[in-house]
């Protein structure tokens, strides 16, 4: 039997999807249509299987791998290496990054068949593959921002997919500019470590970060901060950016512009949830700042309510999963921000699962209604559509959190976890997340109640081709379906109180939020019945029992509602004007800035002092010294004789 | 015997006679060019004298070499005269002024 190394299946896993990418990419124009999805489909199946099947069980087993596998240079004696960390987390992310991408992949050959980008598209999507893979399993800061900046890439170019709609370059110019502030922030913080802790070797600096506890930087003169309270935030600023937190969340309901599969694939389940993965990869630095950790908390619940009340009035059937995607991510960060790591993972799993899921059957929907994507114009598709319409109510119900479903394990687990917690914020974020999830399962059951039932809204060409997608469509959905159902069920024993992550993963006993639920742990039947009897569960009930109250029983309700409330509506549809407050600080700002600039410094300064200033000032000392060149050989003789009487005149009397 | 400091000082009268010419002259260049030419003479009893009087016969050879290169030079400077009259039928040094920046 052919023996093959660990090493070599790692190094596989992110190759064949880059196989894939270059293959579909480059010489798409001449395989075809059918070959570029197929080597493509193949290249991340194979990093599926691989993850799935060989290192899953492998770490399982128990064997980690931490090791450089090619050295890209040398600088200043620190080595920039491509290597590879390979442990429970790292195996957890890479299963999921490749399932969802394979899910996304066969999906798209429905969604996009009459795209004529059809072979760039599936080379972006396999490329970020790619990327995404080669950040979960960095061992060094700098892959993890290579990754980091690759995924970002192929987000812009996804986003503009479409790139003669003028609202699409839009959106991806802002995606792109909010995530460079946010990537300000990430290379700053990646710039302290080095400085610091001389290595950007993760290990190395896991180790020596407990000895620089007391160490202090001048942030601003006069204001001290504690080294590693820099770090965590400067990192988590990254993390806003790339995951999508207030402030910095204008631009993800903005990246809608991409075709849907990008929606489910980047901007649901895996690169939004980056931030949220390095946070957890960092919880060595982030456990020995509790400032830090109270940032971290605070904004994310202040994204999970905020975003989640947006959700309520959009009536763009991908917006609302987005705002929906934007809140869930907020629960994520106050899961990592109360120290419960591994309830912050678990989330991502189940939401990467059940979201992209949402997303997929938003697109399933959109391609029935020919890319309408009002739910407005919609309504009663449920007769028409009956895949779409089982998977959409699995993803809601898991979105609500309603037992058994993944999400109501992963989001409970968040909700008791913050309740234990005593860090600063942790009060304001238990409000926060009880509050979001009564409204989340309201927009989510809004969504679906005003999608599949009721009358049908839209007019009678589009109702008459009604028809469920195609099965490459609905496949996708299924697949997706069972790990939102049953993901939860299997996974949060081994996961959160089996231990699982104990080595990837660094909690200080001060802050071990999940071993204190877990020494209350009595199985899976008494979590259930103690969910069912708790307060997420009436909320969740109670969102659910509502959004059929406003939009099946009395339909007429919400239009009385809003007119009551007409500046809370306004606010809210608006996005709290986010992206006004945007344009008139920030961009009416920066022009400004840059006018004033223009005019002080270039206009006048350069143009007039520099530039004009020499010339002037040249013209005039000619104009002067023009005078002396009269003409006449004589004057020029007098000067040589004056000048050698001069001279000598020197030269003697010296 | 007539002593040394005679001869430096109708040298320095001839020379400071020649500049005067050079600069007071403004209307005729052919008595620029004999003011030139003075002006060499002043320096050639310069050498004559030194030399004489340092029994050093290397001074007379200078002045040799001096005339030489003197009547070469107001060959050609006349030949220019001659050229520049044609051109300008003039030879006055006030409107020989085309160098002027």
């Amino acid at each position: 039997m052919l023996e093959i190394g660990m090493e070599t299946v790692y190094l596989l896993v992110p190759l064949a999807c880059l196989a894939g990418a270059v293959l579909a990419g480059l010489l798409g124009w001449k395989i075809g249509r059918v070959a570029a999805h197929t080597v493509t489909i193949l290249g991340v199946a194979v990093a599926f299987a691989l993850s799935a099947f060989v290192v899953l069980p492998d770490v399982l087993a128990g064997n980690h791998f931490n090791g450089p596998v090619y050295t890209w240079g040398v600088s200043g004696g620190i080595p920039m290496e491509v290597g590879f960390l390979i442990d429970p987390l790292t195996a957890l992310m890479m299963v999921v990054v490749s399932f969802v991408s394979l899910c996304v992949h066969i999906y798209t050959i429905g969604y996009m068949h009459d795209d004529p980008g059809y072979q760039r598209f599936f080379s972006y999507i396999a490329l970020f593959t790619f990327s995404m893979l080669m950040l979960v399993m960095s061992n060094n800061f700098l892959q993890l921002f290579f990754g980091w900046e690759a995924v970002g890439l192929m987000s812009y170019l996804l986003i503009g997919f479409w790139f003669t709609r003028e609202s699409a370059i839009r959106a991806n110019l802002k995606a792109f500019l909010v995530n460079r502030v946010g990537d300000f922030g990430f290379l700053l913080g990646i710039a302290a470590i080095y400085m610091y802790f001389g290595t950007l070797d993760y290990a190395a600096v896991f180790a020596v970060a407990p000895q620089l506890v007391p160490q202090t930087v001048t942030v601003l003169p006069g204001v001290e901060w504690s080294l590693l309270t820099v770090v965590g935030v400067l990192l988590f600023v990254g993390a806003m950016g790339k995951s999508a937190q207030v402030p910095l969340h204008v631009w993800l309901p903005d990246s809608m512009e991409g075709p849907t599969p990008i929606s489910a694939l980047i901007h649901a389940a895996t690169m939004v949830t980056a931030g949220v993965f390095m946070v957890a990869r960092m919880s060595p630095l982030y456990e020995l700042s509790e400032t830090a950790l109270s940032v971290v908390l605070v904004i994310g619940a202040t994204t999970a309510i905020t975003m989640a009340l947006v959700g309520i009035v959009q009536n763009d059937i991908k917006r609302i999963v987005a705002y929906s995607t934007l809140s869930q991510l907020g629960y994520m960060m106050v899961a990592l921000g109360v120290s419960a790591y591994s309830v912050g993972i678990f989330h991502l799993m189940t939401h990467a699962f059940f979201k992209a899921l949402l997303f997929l059957a938003a697109g399933s929907v959109i391609i029935a209604m020919h890319h309408e994507q009002d739910i407005r114009k919609m309504g009663g598709l449920k007769k028409y559509m009956p895949v779409t319409f089982v998977t959409a109510w699995t993803g809601s119900l898991a979105l609500a959190g309603i037992p058994p479903f993944a999400g109501f394990f992963s989001k409970d687990m968040i909700i008791e976890a913050v309740h234990y917690s005593q860090l600063p914020g942790s009060g304001f974020a238990y409000a926060a997340v009880l509050a979001g999830v009564f409204i989340t399962a309201f927009y989510s059951f809004r969504l679906l109640f005003l999608v599949f039932y009721g009358k049908p809204r839209m007019d009678d060409h589009t109702k008459h081709h009604l028809r469920e997608s195609p099965w490459v469509v609905t496949g996708p959905l299924v697949l997706l379906a069972i790990p939102s159902f049953l993901i939860g069920l299997l996974t949060i024993e081994p996961l959160l109180f089996g231990g699982y992550f104990a080595d990837a993963l660094k909690v200080l006993p001060a802050h071990d939020v999940v071993g204190r639920i877990s020494r209350g742990y009595q199985g899976l039947g008494p979590f259930i019945a103690h969910g069912l009897q708790s307060l997420p569960f009436v909320l969740a009930a109670a969102g659910i029992l509502l959004a059929w109250l406003l939009y099946i029983r009395y339909p007429q309700l919400p239009d009385q509602i809003r007119a009551r409330a007409q500046p809370l509506y306004d606010l809210l549809l608006n996005k709290y004007y986010a992206d006004e407050f945007n344009d008139f600080v920030f961009a009416r700002g920066a022009r400004g800035l840059g006018r004033w600039f223009w005019r002080i410094g270039d206009v006048k300064l350069i143009d007039g002092l520099a530039v004009n200033g020499t010339a002037r000032v040249v013209g005039w000392v000619s104009s002067m010294v023009r005078h002396v060149q009269s003409g006449y050989v004589y004057h020029y003789a007098f000067a040589m004789i004056l000048g050698v009487f001069l001279l000598i005149t020197f030269f003697l009397h010296r | 015997m007539v002593p040394l400091e005679h001869y430096l000082i109708l040298g320095a009268i001839l020379f400071a006679l020649s500049v005067v010419g050079i600069f007071l002259n403004r209307k005729n260049l052919v008595v620029l060019l004999m003011a030139i030419e003075l002006l060499l003479l002043a320096v050639n009893i310069n050498f004559v004298a030194f030399s004489h009087y340092l029994g050093d016969i290397a001074g007379q050879v200078f002045v040799f070499f001096i005339l030489t290169v003197a009547a070469a030079e107001s060959a050609i400077g006349l030949a220019i005269l001659v050229v520049v009259f044609r051109n300008r039928q003039s030879i006055n040094v006030e409107d020989l002024s085309s160098l002027k920046g």
